[in-house]
């Protein structure tokens, strides 16, 4: 069946099967591959993208229940003020190591920012929780959430 | 908010785009008319493979199996003794008897799901009973143990660790130009060359590799690419389309190496006045169907056996051990987190045992510059494993937490380890084995290009390696270029293994961009060759295990707080401090995302992470089953580097990436011992292990 919605700030329509994964529809149909798959079962996070602002495991997330949503990925969010705020942190910290993980520890700081701009070391590692990362046990990721939030992302 | 300032550190190559999402992974190529390919595996854990029945296939789809072999049938990893396709006979349940390939995924699963091995079936073997490789070496004169007044034993367990990369095992091969081209999520690019060219009969010339960004690997893809490469390349010469095989999580977990499984055993020898005259050290590692790499593992876990202690007289042992399971090989630490898990927990218990201080005891025989190592070679370098265990110490106020902690029923431990860990291929395996040769050249403009086999999977060594060059030749950062490994470029400077890229890539970048400098002629084209020349004092003799192990080792110390639910059994891990000599830091951000991230890992492993194999079948096939840590099961994790300039590596920097793994296990089980008070002998503790420890008398 035919969809539409607004992903990264344009609309696109397409014919989607019912089978079909928001992942498979971003990585697949429409190219976004900084969007990625690391289990496929809801388990780490790679996968994440915003819908209406909010954190998603794409591959969990049928593609028709996309219609008419908002979708905003990694590559969409580059181009915003709050990304270069976030990616600064990030690379202050060292909380990117092989990569694999990153795009989703991004957008999962960006929505947990967004609604607590101070958030506690408690707030930071249950937000985060839902994306693994095997590479940087984790603290120069909430080290660079603490330094995203202290510059504060409405920039 | 107080955080450590990077200082040393500059900013990482690869950033921008890993975290724009604009890296290249393997699964983010893009190659439309690429053929999908899909193991066919052995449902059979040991059976003979009398045939196999393939249904009628469509048209552009095919079976590939042992029988399209072009010249071996072999996958070139150290003991040669794994099959691309099993061919007579199948050895664990899970290797291929083929692969379907063809143009549609989904068909080519479905496809795959209708070929049916028939076997008949031989009596498996999951023990570790039969040994396949066996070592053994002494030191000193081990007929005094026979003068022991006092003998102490016991015996350690570990379990198998997934390596979870977050980015599963992919691999994408095409022609191109008459050359074979693989793109794939891989350590080591020149063991993929190897192995296709060993498969086909074919010549260096005849195949590329080119590397993506990888996402993560820490020794899981060490090897088991060099199967998928091979088992490609055969499929590829026949069907002559773009090939990609990518693994999907499950299949990853449940088909893959993993870290070995290990028993060790250690007597300690004791005189009347509670002198230990020796320790007798036997250790047994899962090496699965297939050897692999399992001998080297097993000889890294005997070297390291005794861990930071000297003893004059010593007997170690070790066998891999043959079962009908996947096999076992490399992950981070390469088998001597096992042995070095188990020591560490003996020496103390050994303390109790002899009803001496637990600190006192490890500080009489711990190790110092000039001692002989257990395979007696030389420890070289100044050692400040001491200095190291006071400011972990200091960092942790464990000698005020040790006490109050030791009161009944707190419920909350603290443990401390020390360790090392030597750097490099063993003995003279980079001078005889890797030789490592170093491409720089430098254009009319003076831009410098130089080449390495290093895969940067995340541990940074892209920036640190072309840090190295840029500082050695005083010029501009950006009039250096430092790409990912194209074998149509680069020479072999050796596989990204055994924390080697730093100590001996490193210093042979140093080496190479010196030597450039030397010669260097303004405006001209310039290019070197630099062979790698070991140290002369290296002398090693592999047989008898005898002589000077490694170029050098890096040493560590973790502190590891606990608390335990009394109720639930659940661990919670409430701090960790460590401290590390890795030589001089070079840059700091680089060393504590490797110190943060093995000591992830080796909790984990420690009590987290559970992989057992039941009749040869891995029971935990998902990352739900699987539980690596996640951001609520660690706490702040504390490290400090201190500066001892290790003389033969770059900038005085030693290796680090393993290090940072071996500690965490031994340090955690002993915090965990002092929370119940009982004696921990088995990772991983889970609530289940920890319940059984709890409810019973000693
Ligand atoms: S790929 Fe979606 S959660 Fe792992
Ligand atoms: S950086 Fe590798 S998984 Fe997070």
């Amino acid at each position: 069946m035919k969809i539409s919605f607004v992903i990264n700030n344009k609309k696109v329509s397409l014919d989607v099967e019912p089978s079909m994964r928001l992942l498979d529809v971003i990585r697949n149909e429409l190219h976004l591959t900084g969007t990625k798959e690391g289990c496929g079962e809801g388990e780490c996070g790679a996968c994440t993208v915003l819908i209406n602002e909010e954190p998603v495991n794409s591959c969990l997330y049928p593609a028709i229940n996309a219609a008419n949503k908002n979708i905003m990925t990694i590559e969409g969010f580059r181009e915003t003020n709050e990304y270069r705020v976030i990616a600064d942190a990030f690379a202050d910290r060292g909380g990117s190591q092989c990569g694999f993980c990153t795009p989703g520890m991004i957008l999962v700081t960006y929505s947990l920012l967004k609604k607590n701009p101070h958030p506690s070391e408690e707030e930071i590692r249950f937000a985060l929780s839902g994306n693994l990362c095997r590479c940087t046990g984790y603290q120069a990721i909430v080290d660079a959430v603490k330094v995203a939030a202290v510059k504060g992302i409405k920039l | 908010m107080k955080m450590k300032k990077f200082d040393t550190s500059v900013k990482k190559v690869d950033n921008e785009e890993k975290m724009s999402g604009r890296a290249i992974f393997t699964g983010d190529i893009q190659m439309d008319d690429a053929y999908f390919a899909i193991q066919v595996r052995s449902e059979k854990a040991h059976a003979k493979l009398k045939g196999i029945y393939v249904p009628k296939l469509p048209k552009d789809y095919y079976f590939i199996s042992a029988k399209d072999i072009v010249k071996e049938n072999v996958v070139n990893i150290i003991a040669s003794d794994w099959p691309v396709f099993a061919d007579k006979k199948v050895n664990y349940i899970g290797e291929a008897i083929g692969l379907i390939v063809g143009p549609d995924k989904g068909m080519c699963m479905y496809l795959a799901s209708l070929v049916k091995g028939e076997y008949e079936e031989l009596e498996p073997v999951f023990e570790m009973k039969n040994s396949y490789v066996h070592k053994e070496f002494t030191k000193g004169d081990v007929s005094k143990f026979k003068s022991a007044k006092k003998v102490f034993s016991e015996e350690f367990t570990t379990g198998y660790q997934e390596q979870v990369y977050l980015e599963p095992q992919a691999m994408l091969m095409y022609i191109q130009n008459d050359q074979i081209v693989v793109k794939a999520s891989m350590q080591c690019p020149f063991y993929i060359h190897k192995a296709i060219m060993r498969t086909l009969g074919c010549k260096e010339k005849d195949v590329r590799v080119i590397q993506p960004a990888v996402g993560g690997a820490f020794g899981g893809k060490e090897h088991y690419p060099s199967l998928m490469a091979a088992q490609l390349a055969t499929a590829i010469v026949k069907i002559k389309k773009p090939i990609k095989m990518f693994f999907d999580r499950k299949e990853d977990i449940t088909y893959t190496t993993k870290r070995h499984p290990s028993k060790t055993e250690i007597s300690a020898y004791v005189d009347a006045k509670n002198n230990i005259i020796g320790v007798k050290i036997h250790v047994g590692i899962d090496g699965g169907a297939y050897v692999g790499c399992s001998m080297v593992v097993l000889s890294r876990a005997l070297i390291a056996a005794t861990n930071t202690y000297t003893f004059e007289n010593v007997s170690v042992s070790g066998d891999a051990y043959c079962t009908n399971k996947v096999p076992s090989a490399a992950f981070r630490g390469f088998g001597s987190p096992q042995s070095i898990f188990a020591f560490e927990l003996f020496i103390n218990h050994l303390a109790d045992y002899l009803k001496v201080d637990r600190m006192e005891l490890r500080m009489k025989y711990l190790v110092k510059q000039g001692d002989i190592t257990s395979t007696s070679g030389l420890f070289r370098d100044p050692i400040i494993l001491k200095e190291l265990v006071d400011k972990a110490m200091e960092m942790s106020d464990y000698k005020h937490k040790v006490k109050l902690y030791s009161k009944e029923k707190s419920y909350r431990g603290i443990g401390l380890s020390m360790f090392l860990h030597g750097c490099g291929f063993t003995g003279s395996g980079e001078s005889d084995l890797i030789k490592a040769q170093l491409r720089i050249k430098k254009d009319k403009n003076d831009i410098v290009t130089f080449y390495t086999s290093q895969v940067d999977f995340g541990q940074g060594n892209r920036t640190t390696l072309k840090r190295i060059v840029v500082d050695t030749l005083g010029i501009p950062e950006d009039h250096v270029i430092y790409d990912a490994p194209d074998t149509n470029e680069t020479l072999s400077t050796g596989p990204t293994a055994a924390s080697r890229t730093i100590i001996i890539v490193g210093g042979l970048a140093a080496k190479a961009a010196q030597h450039l400098k030397s010669i260097w002629k303004d405006g001209e084209e310039q290019e070197i060759v630099e062979p790698y020349v070991g140290p002369a004092y290296i002398k090693w003799d592999e047989a008898t295990m005898q002589g000077d192990a490694y170029p050098g080792y890096a040493w560590g110390v973790n502190i590891v707080e606990v608390s335990v639910d009394p109720v639930t059994y659940e661990v919670n891990v409430e701090g960790c401090w460590s401290t590390y000599d890795v030589g001089h830091a070079i840059d700091e951000r680089i060393i504590m995302g490797q110190a943060d991230g093995g000591l992830a890992q080796a909790l984990g492993w420690a009590y987290l992470e559970k992989e057992v194999a039941e009749n040869g079948m891995f029971k935990q096939r998902t990352m739900s089953d699987y539980a690596i840590p996640t951001s609520m099961d660690l706490p702040v994790l504390e490290t400090e580097v201190l500066d001892n300039p290790f003389k033969y590596g770059a900038f005085g920097a030693k290796g680090a990436g393993e290090l940072t793994f071996v500690g965490g296990a031994p340090a955690f089980a002993l915090a965990l011992e002092q929370a119940i008070g009982k004696k921990v002998h088995d990772i991983p503790a889970t609530p289940e292990y920890i319940m059984e420890l709890m409810n019973h008398e000693n």
